[in-house]
């Protein structure tokens, strides 16, 4: 991650997320500059085991790809496979 | 005139709920309402399930909810569409999810409430963790396998 300027995102913890991080959201200061390596660093750190294949992930409340940019003040949603209905 | 939407509920939708779900479809060139019911039941993948609980990211479901209903409501012959999520703990036999589709006709009101209920499922970030009668719990796919994460005590809060 070197090289990359710090910046603070909120991460919102849902469901199988909120219970293995055991909190519905926190402030995340990072210098990933993906999505995906911004999830690499934080499954690291919480010890998520988690198949990454299966998830998506939501920036700003929209389903992006793993290549997208993360920038400072972004709310990040790490999104299991659904289970509605 | 009926209203059109999704929307998410932590209140059961009983009786009383759904019946006034269905006097809200209302339109005099409407020859059909189909509604569709999903409810908790007591066995999944073999295991006596005691109970449920679904969460919900609410921004992005409404958005996609809402994509999905005017996809329904966009289709020749459908008046008008809704759709009702629950959130929250609910017990075996609780609706857990209400559709209600108006058309001219039967078969286009058939078609688009399946067309919802499937892309619902699909595509609307909402999660379920089912509760077991042997004592354990797990979140319903959270695995990739769309079967339970392996089960854990309830009482004791898995770490990672």
């Amino acid at each position: 991650m070197a090289g990359s300027p710090l910046k603070t995102v909120t991460l919102c913890y849902y469901a199988a997320f909120r219970e293995a991080a055991g909190v519905r959201e926190e402030p995340w200061s990072s210098g990933a500059r993906t999505a995906a390596e911004l999830y690499a660093e934080i499954a690291a750190r919480r010890g998520f085991r988690f198949d990454r294949s299966t998830l998506k992930v939501a920036v700003n409340d929209q389903v992006v790809s793993w290549e997208t940019a993360v920038t400072d003040g972004d709310t990040v949603v790490f999104l299991a496979p659904f289970a509605g209905g | 005139m009926s209203v059109d939407g999704f929307s998410l509920s932590d209140r059961p939708l009983d009786a009383t709920a759904v019946s006034a779900l269905s006097s809200s479809m209302a339109s005099s060139h409407a020859g059909a309402l189909v509604t569709f019911e999903g409810r908790v039941r007591d066995t999944n993948d073999g295991r006596t399930v005691i109970g449920l609980e679904y969460d919900a990211y609410p921004a992005l479901c409404l958005t996609e909810g809402q994509a999905v209903i005017d996809e329904a409501t966009a289709r020749p012959g459908v008046l008008g569409a809704r759709c009702v999520h629950r959130v929250g703990n609910l017990a075996v036999g609780d609706v857990a999810v209400w559709i209600g589709v108006i058309g001219g006709h039967r078969e286009e009101a058939f078609a688009a409430c399946r067309y919802v209920i499937d892309e619902v499922k699909r595509r609307v970030p909402i999660w379920k963790k089912e509760r077991y009668a042997d004592g354990t719990s797990g979140w319903i796919g959270a695995d990739g396998s769309g079967r339970a994460a392996p089960g854990r005590p309830t009482r004791s809060p898995g770490h990672g």
